[in-house]
């Protein structure tokens, strides 16, 4: 797994490559969660055009940013899901509270 | 066509996508679509990863797997040895987790039971849980 973290104003984008689950999951959150602390992150938007894989540690992931960046009053968005990566998202009821697309 | 697999992994998270990898390598035999390939490796990985959060939560132990074809059909048995589940059907509702402490979204059966025809969940306090799903391939 491998996370490339850029700033545009409050908004940060978070471009995942590789596999999400329970193994790589911790990694994923403190990058994300360092990144959101250092400089003043109002919105997320997290790549998902390599990500080759993803289970329900990464619905964790998701949803437990999610909630701090609801805390801020920002937005999180989900762009370039993968086929094999809606399923999960579908399932999880993300794809209601969230902007995500293909 | 009947054939089977064993495998036999430490409880390290490590292993899950290895697990994940070897199930999906033995499936190939099935001619299976890339949709079928996706469902099998995630309900694999929310097998496995539970005996090892919950079922050992991060202490040693020994995961097992199964596979076997029949006919059409592929069966995957997981099977741990850790602290079991009290109420299986309470623990199998979607949302239900017992370690929201570690991020975790309650949401392992449900993708197991939607991803997969057949899950069964046995499972006895002290010895251990087995999860046995099927999946018919081609429809
Ligand atoms: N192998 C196991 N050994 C012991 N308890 C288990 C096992 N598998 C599942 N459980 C129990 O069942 C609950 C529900 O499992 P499920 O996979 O649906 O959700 P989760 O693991 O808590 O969260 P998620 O899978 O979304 O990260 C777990 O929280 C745990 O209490
Ligand atoms: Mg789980």
């Amino acid at each position: 797994m491998d996370i490339n973290l850029e700033t545009i104003g409050t908004t940060l984008v978070a471009k995942l490559s590789g596999e999400i689950d329970h193994h790589t999951a911790p990694h994923i959150r403190d990058a994300i969660d360092r990144e959101m602390n250092i400089r003043n992150i109002v919105n997320l938007v997290l790549d998902f055009d390599n990500v080759t894989f993803m289970d329900s540690s990464g619905i964790g992931v998701i949803a437990g940013r999610y909630k701090e960046i609801q805390a801020r009053g920002g937005k999180v968005m989900i762009i370039r899901v993968k086929p094999q990566v809606d399923k999960i998202l579908e399932i999880s009821g993300l794809k209601t509270i969230l902007d995500c697309s293909h | 066509m009947e054939n089977y697999m064993k495998l036999e992994v430490p409880a390290k998270s490590c292993n899950e996508s290895f697990v994940r990898a070897a199930v999906a390598a033995f499936s190939v035999q099935l001619d299976l679509s890339i949709e079928e390939m996706c469902d099998i490796k995630t309900a694999v990985s929310e097998a496995v990863t539970n005996s090892i959060v919950h079922g050992y939560a991060n202490m040693k132990g020994i995961v097992k797997i199964t596979c076997k074809v029949i006919d059409s059909v592929l069966e995957i048995e997981i099977a741990d040895y850790g602290v079991g589940i009290e109420d299986v059907s309470q623990a199998m509702q979607p949302l239900f987790t017992s370690g929201p402490e570690g991020e975790r979204s309650g949401m392992g059966f449900t993708v197991m039971q939607t991803f997969m025809d057949e899950l069964l969940v046995k499972s006895k306090p002290g010895e251990g849980t087995v999860v046995t799903m099927k999946k018919r391939i081609g429809g």
